[in-house]
C-alpha cells in the first residue's frame, strides 16, 4: 500500500533576532559565528506562540492543502518536541481540539531532541500503513532555548511543520524509511533544567555528523539509490554549516540542498527543522521529484525518508501559506530586551 | 654516572580521541615505544600528567598505567610540573638510569583534555598560575601569555604580524607530521583575522586542547645492543636542564624574560659542552606564539628582542640557520599538556634518526628540547644527541 503525506504547512513566527544583537550584548564576535556556522538570524516566538499555537497553525495549513480532509477522520496525532509547554499534560490535546478532531484519536507526546518530529512522522505513517487509522497527523515543533551567552543562544530559534499522513490522495509517496540510532549523550536537559546542556565540539563527529551519515548511508543502501538519483536533500540543520558539511560528504550538491536550507536565516528549530526544511522543498517541488530527508535527535539518533513527490503538489502548493514566504517576509527585528522578555529570560517578581 | 641513551620511542595521531580512553592513549603510545625499542622489559615507569584529577577524575596514574600496561608490579611514578610534567618526567627517567638504579625505563606523557568542556579544560590549565594572586583575578594562561605578549611589543615594537608568522611556520611544519592534530597550512592574514581572545593573541596564535600521548624507552648507552633488539640508531641524552621560577608572572622583573628557560638551558649546555650555537634542530614550547619567540631568546639563539624579527624573516624554518619546532610544535600539532615534553623528545629522536621525510633537518646531530609549565615557572630542558 502507498503511504506518504496528503496534506502538509509549516509556521514560522515573524519575529527575529540578528546574530549582531545577541553578540552585541555578549561582548562575542559576531563574524565568527555568521562565517564559523552560517547563522546570521533566528525566529523568536511571540508571548502567544509556543509548541501547541504553532502546531495548530501549521496543521491548519496542512488540512487546507489535503484536499478536504475531514478533521474526524484524523485518527492519531503525535507531536515530537523539546519544548512541550507543560512537562506533565500533552500538547497533542490541546492541538486535536482545536482542530477538530476529538474525541475518536490517538495521541501521545513525543520527545527525542531534535529527532522527535521526524519520529512522529514516521509513526504517525506507520499506523496508516498499517491500517490502524485513516489518517495520521506528525508534527515537529520546537520553542527552543539556548542559555544566555552559550553557542546556542544565536541559534536555538521556534517553527514547527505539520503532515497530516494517508494511503490516497498523495502529495508525496513514502518510498523508503529507516533509521540509526545509538546511545551518545551529546546534549541533554534534565527535568526543571531550563536550558539544556551541551558537550562543546563532541556534538559534531561524534553526534551529528555520526549519525546523519549513517541513516543516509542506510536507506541510499536500502532503495539501491545515490545522491543523483534526488532532485532535492534535506538534513538536520542546527546551524547554516552542519547540512551543508555533511550533504557534501554524502556527495549532494548545494543546488540539492538549497530549498530545503532555512537554519541561516530561521536559526535551529529542533524538531521542527527538517520538518519545515521538507515543507519548504515541497512548495518548490515538482511532480515525480525525489526528496532525501534526514533528521537528527540528540541521544542521538537519525531517521531517514524517501519521498517522491506526485502531480498532486501544483494543485496545493498556493492553497496555503509558503514556508519561504513566511521566512522571507514581514520579518519584525527584536532588540535584546523584547528578546528576552518573549524567551522568559527575565526574572519576574514572584 | 651512566650515559643513558633514548633506544625506542612511541605516538600516535593526536586530536579529539573520543573514541579512546587517558589509559588507552597511554597504553597506546607506551606499546608503540615497547615495539620500536624491541625490548623485552621494564624495570619502572614515569608518566607526566599535569591533571588526570581534572581533566578526568582520575590520579593515582603509577599504578593504574603500570597495570593496563601488564607491567604491575613494577614502580610507577607519576610527575607533575603543569605543562612540563612530560619533560619532567624524562628529566626523571634519565636519572634513574643514569644513576644505575634501574637500566630500562619507560617515560610516558598523557593527558585526555576533551572529555570536558572546554571552560573546565580552561579552569584545569588555570591551576597552574598563581591561584592566590593571579587566579583569584580571574585571569588564565590566554590572558597571562596576553600581558607577556603586550609588554614584548611595547619594549621591542614587535607587531601581531610577526607573532602570527610562529603559527604560521609551525602549521606549515605540521603539515607533514602525521601525528599533527591540525595539520593545515595557514596565512599571517588568517592569524591576524582570527578571533581574538585576549588582545592581542588571537585565536590562531594559541595552541589547542588536545587528546594525546607519547612515550619513550630509556637505557644505558653501555647495554644498548644487549637490550634493543630493534638496532634503530641509539640518541644520546648529554645534557639535562631543570629550573624553578616565580609561577606569579607579576613576581618578575621582566615579563618578556623566561629566567627558567634560560638557567635550565645553560644547566643542559653546560653539562654536554655544548653551545647555543651547536644546536641544529629545536623543539620549544609554543604553548601561544609568544611563547616560541620569548624561548628562543632565553635559550641564547637570538639577542633579547630580536626573536620576533628572526621567525618573520625565516631564520626558524625548516631550512633556516636556527630550524625550531619542525614537529608542527604545541600549534599544529597540539598541546595534551602532561604528553607534550615527551612528544618533544619523540620527534627529536625521529630527527636525529633521520626518519622524518619532508620535515627532516638534513643531517641533524645535535637537538634541543624546551618544555615549559605555566608561564614559565618550570622549565626542563634537554640535549640529545646522534651517535
Amino acid at each position: 500500500m502507498e503511504v506518504g503525506i496528503v496534506g502538509y504547512g509549516s509556521s514560522i513566527p515573524r519575529q527575529r533576532i540578528k546574530v549582531e544583537e545577541i553578540a552585541k550584548v555578549w561582548g562575542a564576535d559576531a563574524p565568527s559565528y555568521k562565517k564559523g556556522l552560517m547563522l546570521y538570524e533566528k525566529s523568536v516566538p511571540a508571548p502567544d506562540q509556543d509548541v501547541i499555537s504553532m502546531s495548530v497553525e501549521a496543521s491548519r495549513r496542512a488540512l487546507k492543502r489535503s484536499g478536504g480532509v475531514d478533521p474526524q477522520d484524523i485518527g492519531a496525532i503525535y507531536i515530537g518536541s523539546e519544548s512541550h509547554p507543560y512537562a506533565v499534560k500533552p500538547s497533542g490535546t490541546v492541538v486535536a481540539e482545536a482542530l477538530g478532531a476529538t474525541p475518536a484519536i490517538h495521541c501521545a507526546d513525543m520527545e527525542f531532541a531534535c529527532k522527535a518530529g521526524s519520529e512522529g512522522m514516521f509513526v504517525a505513517m506507520s499506523l496508516v500503513k498499517a491500517g490502524e487509522v485513516q489518517y495520521a497527523l506528525g508534527i515537529g515543533a520546537d520553542t527552543s532555548q539556548g542559555a544566555p551567552g552559550d553557542a546556542l543562544e544565536y541559534s536555538a530559534a521556534a517553527g514547527a511543520a505539520a503532515f497530516i499522513m494517508g494511503n490516497s490522495n498523495l502529495v508525496a509517496v513514502c518510498d523508503f524509511t529507516d533509521s540509526f540510532m545509538t546511545d551518545t549523550p551529546d546534549f541533554w536537559r534534565r527535568e526543571y533544567m531550563h536550558y539544556p546542556r551541551h558537550a562543546g565540539r563532541f556534538t559534531g563527529e561524534p553526534a551529528y555528523f555520526s549519525h546523519t551519515i549513517g541513516a543516509a548511508n542506510a536507506i541510499l543502501k536500502k532503495s539501491g539509490m545515490k545522491p543523483d538519483d534526488f532532485t532535492y536533500a534535506v538534513f538536520h540543520q542546527p546551524n547554516g554549516k552542519f547540512p551543508q558539511r555533511v550533504g557534501k560528504m554524502l556527495g549532494f550538491t548545494n543546488e540539492q540542498m538549497e530549498p530545503g536550507w532555512l537554519s541561516p536565516w530561521l536559526g535551529n528549530t529542533y524538531s521542527g527543522a527538517s520538518p519545515i526544511g521538507l515543507t519548504a522543498t515541497l512548495d518548490v517541488a515538482k511532480p515525480g521529484d525525489r526528496i532525501l530527508m534526514v533528521s537528527y535527535g540528540s541521544g542521538s539518533g537519525s531517521d531517514a525518508f524517501v519521498w517522491t513527490v506526485t502531480d498532486r503538489i501544483d494543485e496545493v502548493r498556493d492553497l496555503a501559506g509558503k514556508t519561504r514566504v513566511m521566512l522571507d517576509n514581514d520579518k519584525y527585528y527584536l532588540e535584546y530586551g523584547a528578546y528576552a522578555k518573549c524567551r522568559g529570560k527575565i526574572r519576574m517578581a514572584e | 654516572m651512566r650515559d643513558v641513551a633514548v633506544i625506542g620511542v612511541g605516538m600516535m595521531k593526536w586530536g579529539e580521541l573520543w573514541e579512546k580512553s587517558l589509559r588507552d592513549i597511554y597504553v597506546e603510545a607506551s606499546l608503540n615505544a615497547i615495539d620500536d625499542a624491541g625490548v623485552d622489559h621494564i624495570d619502572s615507569l614515569y608518566i607526566g600528567c599535569m591533571s588526570g584529577g581534572l581533566f578526568n577524575g582520575q590520579e593515582h596514574l603509577g599504578s593504574l598505567m603500570a597495570d593496563y600496561l601488564g607491567l604491575g608490579p613494577v614502580p610507577a611514578v607519576r610527575v607533575e610540573s603543569a605543562c612540563a610534567s612530560g619533560g619532567l618526567a624524562f628529566r626523571q627517567g634519565w636519572m634513574e638510569v643514569a644513576s644505575g638504579i634501574s637500566d630500562v625505563v619507560l617515560v610516558g606523557g598523557v593527558e585526555k583534555m576533551t572529555d570536558i568542556s572546554g571552560d573546565e579544560a580552561t579552569y584545569a590549565l588555570s591551576t597552574a598560575a598563581d591561584q592566590t594572586y593571579e587566579g583569584y583575578h580571574g585571569i588564565t594562561f590566554p590572558g597571562l601569555y596576553a600581558m607577556i605578549a603586550r609588554a614584548y611589543m611595547d619594549l621591542y615594537g614587535a607587531t601581531s604580524e610577526q607573532l602570527a608568522a610562529v603559527a604560521v611556520k609551525n602549521h606549515l611544519n605540521g603539515s607533514n607530521n602525521p601525528y599533527a592534530q591540525y595539520p593545515h597550512k595557514i596565512t599571517v592574514e588568517q592569524v591576524v583575522n582570527s578571533v581574538m581572545v585576549a588582545d592581542p593573541l588571537h585565536i590562531l596564535d594559541c595552541s589547542p586542547i588536545t587528546d594525546g600521548a607519547a612515550a619513550v624507552i630509556l637505557c644505558p648507552m653501555s647495554m644498548v645492543g644487549d637490550l634493543s633488539k630493534k638496532n634503530s640508531p641509539a640518541v644520546k641524552v648529554t645534557g639535562s636542564g631543570h629550573s624553578t621560577d616565580t609561577i606569579a608572572l607579576h613576581a618578575r622583573d621582566d615579563l618578556t624574560w623566561l629566567g627558567s628557560t634560560e638557567r635550565a638551558a645553560a644547566a643542559a649546555f653546560k653539562m654536554a659542552g655544548r653551545t647555543p650555537a651547536d644546536i641544529q634542530v629545536t623543539e620549544v614550547h609554543d604553548c601561544f606564539t609568544i611563547a616560541e619567540i620569548c624561548v628562543t631568546e632565553a635559550l641564547g639563539y637570538f639577542e633579547r628582542g630580536k626573536g620576533a624579527e628572526a621567525v618573520a624573516s625565516g631564520q626558524t624554518a625548516i631550512g633556516g640557520p636556527v630550524p625550531v619546532n619542525p614537529s608542527g610544535g604545541l600549534k599544529s600539532k597540539g598541546h595534551p599538556v602532561g604528553a607534550t615534553g615527551v612528544a618533544q623528545i619523540v620527534e627529536l629522536v625521529k630527527q636525529l634518526r633521520g626518519e622524518c621525510d619532508e620535515r627532516q633537518i638534513t643531517g641533524a646531530r645535535l637537538a634541543l628540547a624546551q618544555n615549559m609549565g605555566g608561564s614559565g615557572g618550570s622549565t626542563v630542558v634537554h640535549i640529545l644527541e646522534g651517535v
